[in-house]
């Protein structure tokens, strides 16, 4: 290892570097929850089912020697959990919010008890893509080692937010989450619609998951996710259910998620509980200023229990 | 179809009725205490129990009890450090007959195991790290500890030598007593090898953070410093994150090297088994427990983890001659003449603080070349 000296531009290349490393996570679980909430219903659910997938993929990277089965076995089972949202919220009179906090400890539990052999053992991870070999300093190569999920989630985003305004499947889901009454005009079936919607979204977050435990921090345990889950739901809304809006809010809170533990290392050590929370500050610094009392979120979709 | 779904009035007469039955029933009978092995220790930890770390050392203390004649262990993990811990005390004796209980992580001291030995006077409490003072805490509770901060020293004599850019780092969970003695030791331990050595500390303000923990390590790596260690319940993300970004690493808590085989220098390790043997033995023996236990190296409260293949000759030298001085007992880490790294005079010179000083177990420093701050 070189120990080149960058000093203070520790501190930015650590947000890039934090914002590239932290974010994946937030990313795939918001882009998920935009698909579910788009579609009229809310999974609050998604923590567990982060955690349940950081579990599997582990798991079954450890058994078959391969993250990428380990990827797909999480996003299957995310999708079973997110379906399993979806079916029991078909029925009358189930609160979509209660029924997504009962799956969020489901997850949660169900992932410590099957999880508990694969704590000790260590799996392969996700593969990188160094785009940082244009540079001789090993610490910009570091920050510059892309994991292809986070590529996939930039992409994915991108692909969603063209697909809501472009295709068919986008237009379905946005009239069933905005009035069912119109879309069962059309002849559509609301509830299977929010079914697949809470099935896709399932699926994200499992990949979430994969990429904690295969990628960064790169290991199972039973605090892997520390309310991320919970977190990437909260900025759906904050990005106004738009999924570029989502990518830029996971941008965001991986780079300041990163901002305390780089000023502490170049000497700013005052503070430090402050600076950590500078991603909630900023939250809510931004919702105010953005909020208006004179009319209800823009873009919000009209089934949405928690706008209704 | 919503009918399916609604309970008859009769239905649930008759439901509440066999549940407060068997309630009853269950309360005149209480079949667990009556079948209650001689004695039941109850183990209580903040984490999950095979965490690589924190947790699993007492785990692992926990388990070498089992095969004690008469003695059952009860265990409840990721038990968080609020009134939930009164209640998991509560539990284990009242369902589970325990008599003697190990609340094992430091926020469960004051006010939540405190409140416990006021309401249960029968039972016997042992508390991980805790400061009990005879004068203000009550005879039925106690706090045990080890001087693992001549664990960390070691570490630092290792890394001393190990260190090519002569910056150390340490990742670290809150700034309490505990875990500045480990900060200062190690940076102290270092500096016996070189006096211009400094050590950068990230807080990262809670026992388990693992994605924190891993932007602290990376952020120390990208400052040049290329050994790293910590204090966080499960060393493993710090481990594993250093050893991937090539720097070095010293363990703690347990033995990490199988993570990182060549990074591994070596590392500060409880030995619980020797602490809760020796409390269970006196106990069913019916003698007196101990109300303030501590020990370090040489009571066998504390162990090393074996050197790793990247440590150098002569820091081999130092390091077994700074054992066996320490196997002597009552080493002194902190001695003057000795600043803060705020300037404040902390050790005047001739002054010295052995291992077993009350007053480590109240510091609230970071000597002079460690750069962070308490607060």
């Amino acid at each position: 290892m070189d120990p080149t000296d960058i000093g203070l531009w520790g501190v930015p290349l650590a947000i890039l570097g934090g914002a590239i490393r932290v974010s994946t996570p937030f990313i795939f679980v918001s882009l998920g929850e935009a698909i579910t909430e788009r579609s009229g219903r809310i999974n609050l659910g998604l923590e567990g089912t982060l955690v349940f997938g950081a579990m599997t993929a582990y798991a079954i990277a450890v058994i078959s020697g391969s993250p990428w089965l380990g990827l797909f076995a999480a996003a299957a089972a995310g999708s079973f959990f997110g379906l399993f949202h979806g079916w029991i919220c078909k029925f009358p009179k189930v609160n979509d919010i209660a029924i997504g906090i009962a799956l969020m400890l489901f997850g949660s539990g169900l992932a410590f008890f099957f999880g508990k052999p694969f704590i000790q053992p260590k799996a392969p991870s996700l593969p990188a893509i160094p785009f940082g070999g244009w540079s001789d300093i090993p610490q910009v190569q570091a920050a510059l080692d892309v994991n292809v999920l986070f590529l996939i989630g930039a992409v994915l985003s991108a692909v969603l937010w063209w697909a809501f305004r472009n295709t068919r499947a986008g237009l379905i889901v946005r009239v069933v989450g905005d009035s069912s009454d119109a879309a069962r005009a059309m002849g559509l079936n609301p509830d299977t619609v929010c079914l697949l919607a809470t099935g896709v979204g399932g699926a994200f977050a499992g990949i979430g998951g994969a990429y904690l435990s295969l990628y960064y921090p790169g290991s199972w345990t039973e605090r892997i996710s520390s309310g991320q889950g919970l977190m990437a739901v909260a900025l759906v809304i904050f990005a106004r259910w738009n999924p570029l809006g989502c990518f830029a809010a996971a941008l965001l809170f991986g780079g300041a998620g990163a901002l305390g533990p780089a000023l502490q290392s170049v000497g700013v050590t005052q503070g430090y509980y402050l600076f950590y929370a500078a991603p909630y500050i900023l939250t809510l610094v931004i919702m105010i200023a953005t909020s208006s009392p004179g009319r209800s979120l823009a873009g919000a979709p009209g089934e949405l229990s928690i706008t209704k | 179809m919503t009918d399916r779904f609604m309970l008859t009035r009769r239905d649930l007469l008759k439901t509440t009725a066999t549940g407060v039955a068997a309630l009853g029933l269950s309360n005149a009978l209480p079949m667990s205490r009556a079948f209650a092995a001689a004695a039941t220790v109850g183990f209580i930890y903040v984490g999950p129990k095979d965490d690589y770390g924190y947790n699993q050392a007492h785990a692992e203390g926990a388990a070498a009890l089992k095969g004690i004649e008469g003695i059952s262990v009860v265990e409840e993990e990721n038990v968080p450090e609020t009134v939930d811990v009164q209640k998991t005390m509560e539990s284990m004796i009242n369902l589970d007959g325990a008599a003697l209980i190990f609340p094992t992580s430091f926020g469960y001291f004051d006010p939540h195991m405190l409140a416990m030995c006021a309401k249960f006077p029968d039972v016997q409490f042992r508390h991980c790290g805790g400061m009990w003072d005879k004068a203000k805490h009550p005879m039925n509770a106690g706090s045990y500890f080890g001087y693992i901060g001549m664990g960390q020293y070691l570490n630092g004599v290792v890394a001393g030598h190990t260190t090519k850019s002569k910056k150390l780092g340490f990742v670290a969970a809150k700034p309490i007593p505990q875990v500045l003695l480990n900060i200062n030791s190690f940076l102290i331990g270092a500096r016996s090898v070189d006096p211009t050595i400094t050590c950068q500390v990230i807080f990262t303000g809670e026992w388990s953070l693992a994605v924190k923990e891993a932007e602290a390590t990376n952020a120390l790596v990208d400052q040049g410093i290329d050994v790293v260690t910590c204090h966080v319940d499960s060393p493993k993300v710090v481990v594993e994150t250093a050893a991937g970004r090539g720097a070095f690493v010293c363990g703690y808590h347990a033995n990490q090297s199988p993570l990182a085989p060549e990074k591994y220098l070596t590392g500060a390790e409880w030995n619980w088994a020797k602490v809760y043997k020796m409390f269970v033995d006196d106990f069913v023996a019916g003698k007196p427990l101990p109300n303030f236990t501590r020990g370090g190296l040489a009571d066998g409260f504390v162990k090393m983890s074996p050197l790793g293949p990247a440590v150098g000759e002569p820091a081999r030298k130092q390091f077994d001659a700074t054992l066996a001085e320490m196997m002597k007992g009552g080493f002194a880490v902190i001695k003057g003449p000795l600043k803060s790294n705020k300037g404040a005079v902390v050790a005047t010179e001739g002054q010295a603080f052995p291992e077993t000083a009350i007053e480590l177990e109240s510091m609230d420093y970071l000597v002079d070349g460690v750069v962070g701050s308490t607060a």
